[in-house]
């Protein structure tokens, strides 16, 4: 294992649906203890990149290298084998069921021999209540619907439960863009701890605010194509916001609003 | 438990400093009884279930609550609970099936014509429709996951599709009749048959009658000779079904299939072979059904489990189903059917119309729905 590759390499990612083609051409690394925020306006082909980084949809040509070697994911579950975590928009959380439940949903530890096997609920609400103190959230009962939470817990729930699961890779899909801003700071301080744990991150959003705070490399998407990488020290917040939505037309808002965009 | 997540703790007690975690029990502690009561799905089912013995015991006569009487109440409700429960099981794996009626009538048939028709031994025949049950119910699931339809739709066609090649079948097996006959001489006496029909626990009960606990005639046999091996099944099936639910994988993927699939898929959970498996689970628990009453009657005609799919997929919501999955239980889907049966049969005991019971049915749906949304919101901070 070579420990100095990257922990994602794609080079000219391509990928078609029968006429249309969602990227074109999209190349990325993304290395340990790093926060590459992945930027783009709608129809960038931002959830298409990641959702084919998830194992959801297959490139049609291009090359995906995880931590140096070839992979070809046919499920999300092989992502998830290869480290690769994704913590989609809709939480991949379930509001009716328990903190613990969801916790460890898909991968549920069990005790004892068929067909008396059943979940070590001891361990998994001690592991849950431990891991949610970790984060500072004070989850009373871990038996407690995740729908008490307020978003902005379920969102580190979910990021929480794939870092407990060995993710070496987060790919989080605009965790900040339903929350208040006492939340997103939660959020956003939750995603550095987790870069300092080593853990390389995926973080797409279209808020450059949100981006700029914890990112560590830019790469902006437009229309299928990557516009380039940048690093934090080589551009200023509103060049960034300028060239992900494409330029001039922004500006000329912007001005109008009296620079408020 | 504070034992084991403290495994290095000192002997010797340690200050407690402001970086001391609070004792883990303290927390728990915080919980009130109230609302651990109010998060279980099946306190509606509990509820209506101690009202609706209120109301009898005031008004019905005194022999519905003896032993005789509950046997008679427990008969008909056992059957409709173990279509209850497993309906339950789908419904809070997020689908419906409404071809369960149905399908108790073709297990009927299916069942009597492989020891009627192919002369097969009880055991074979038995296992034989369930394993017809099972590919029927694999097929209804299949249709729904892969052209994704609602369950709704699919089933309800199903529910005429099955009741409709039962009275083909069966006019074609018997020769123009709508009834198989002669179905119990077939299937013969043993093990299996005791198994299936009859009473159990007959020798208790002449134990508890020679010892004066239950009402004995006067020649010394016992008023009830045993428990009808129906109701036996359904505890079983009650138990089995909470114990899944609640305890094992299979059960937590149950309550994630219902609950979201698209997120219980993300997180690894094989949502549609949970979906199937439920399926085939609710077409065998119709073939139990169909077995275990076509064996106690001798005979199966087209109209058996008539209607009721209804008062399956009703029993289940009063005992806390919700409609859009991912929620529920099954023990309160056993007292959901207790309820039915109760006053199905306890009306008989009253001086009221017993058609009152179609007029009971509907309210109790109602307020067991808006009850448990009630509940539902409470309990999850809906907001």
């Amino acid at each position: 294992m070579t420990d100095t590759a990257p922990l994602i390499d794609i080079r000219n990612l391509v990928k078609h649906f029968g006429s249309v083609i969602a990227l074109s051409g999209v190349s990325l690394t993304v290395n340990r203890g790093e926060v590459m925020c992945l930027l783009g306006d709608n129809g960038a082909g931002k959830s298409t990149l990641i959702k084919t980084l998830a194992g959801v949809h297959r490139p049609t040509s291009g090359e995906f290298l995880v931590e140096g070697r070839h992979v070809s994911f046919t499920s999300p579950r092989d992502a998830l084998d290869a480290g690769i975590a994704t913590v989609y928009q809709d939480l991949a959380m379930i509001p009716l069921m328990s903190v613990t439940r969801n916790f460890f949903m898909g991968r549920e530890p069990t005790r004892g021999i068929w067909p008396f096997r059943h979940i070590d609920f001891d361990r998994c609400n001690e592991v849950t209540r431990e891991e949610m103190h970790r984060i500072g959230i004070d989850v009373r009962d871990p038996n407690q619907a995740v729908g008490t939470l307020s978003g902005g817990e379920r969102q580190c729930v979910a990021i929480a439960r794939a870092v407990y699961f060995g993710a070496k890779v987060l790919i989080l899909d605009e965790p900040t863009s339903a929350l208040g801003v006492a939340q997103t700071s939660m959020v956003l301080k939750y995603i550095h701890q987790v870069r300092q744990k080593g853990l390389g991150v995926i973080f797409i959003t279209h808020n450059v605010r949100h981006a700029y705070a914890v990112g560590d490399r830019f790469t902006v998407l437009n229309r299928g194509k990557t516009l380039g990488t940048y690093k934090k020290s080589d551009i200023q917040i509103d060049e960034l916001q300028n060239l992900m939505a494409g330029g001039k037309e922004l500006q000329a808002v912007s001005e109008e609003l009296g620079g408020m965009v | 438990m504070t034992d084991v997540s403290h495994p290095t703790a000192p002997v010797a007690p340690v200050p407690p400093g402001p970086t001391a975690r609070p004792a883990q029990d303290e927390r728990l502690k915080d919980v009130s009884l109230l609302t651990r009561i109010m998060r279980r799905p099946e306190l509606g089912a509990l509820a209506g279930l101690v009202l609706v013995t209120i109301f009898f015991l005031s008004t019905a006569d005194a022999s519905m609550f003896t032993l005789a009487g509950l046997m008679n109440i427990l008969s008909p409700a056992s059957q409709l609970g173990i279509l209850a429960i497993a309906a339950a099981l789908l419904m809070i794996g997020g689908e419906f099936d409404l071809s369960i009626g149905s399908m108790v009538a073709f297990a009927g048939l299916i069942f009597g014509s492989f020891l009627t028709l192919t002369g097969w031994p009880l055991l074979l025949a038995i296992a034989a429709t369930f394993v017809v049950a099972a590919l029927l119910g694999g097929l209804n699931g299949q249709i729904v996951i892969r052209t994704k339809l609602p369950s709704f739709i699919v089933t309800l066609a199903f529910l005429f599709i099955l009741r409709g090649l039962s009275l083909v079948g069966l006019k074609w097996a018997t020769g123009g009749s709508t009834q198989m006959r002669g179905i119990g001489d077939k299937a013969g006496e043993g093990f299996v048959r005791e198994l299936f029909s009859g009473n159990a626990l007959e020798g208790l009960f002449a134990w508890l009658a020679a010892h004066d606990v239950v009402g004995k005639f006067p020649n010394g046999t016992p008023m009830v000779t045993g428990v009808p091996v129906s109701i036996l099944w359904f505890i079983l099936f009650a138990a089995v079904a909470t114990w899944i639910l609640l305890r094992t994988r299979a059960g937590n993927w149950i309550f994630a299939a219902g609950g979201d699939p698209n997120a219980a898929r993300n997180s690894g959970v094989p949502v549609d072979r949970v979906k199937t498996a439920l399926f085939m689970l609710t077409a065998c628990a119709a073939a139990l059904v169909a077995i275990l009453t076509v064996l106690d009657a001798g005979s199966t005609d087209s109209r058996r489990g008539f209607q009721k799919e209804f008062e399956a997929i009703i029993a289940a919501v009063i005992g806390g189903c919700l409609l859009t999955g991912g929620y529920g239980s099954a023990i309160g889907a056993f007292f959901g059917a207790i309820i039915f049966g109760m006053v199905s049969i306890g009306l008989t005991y009253t001086r009221f119309d017993s058609d009152w019971f179609q007029v009971f049915l509907g309210a109790m749906l109602l307020l067991a729905v808006l009850f448990n949304n009630f509940i539902r919101r409470k309990v999850t901070g809906e907001r």
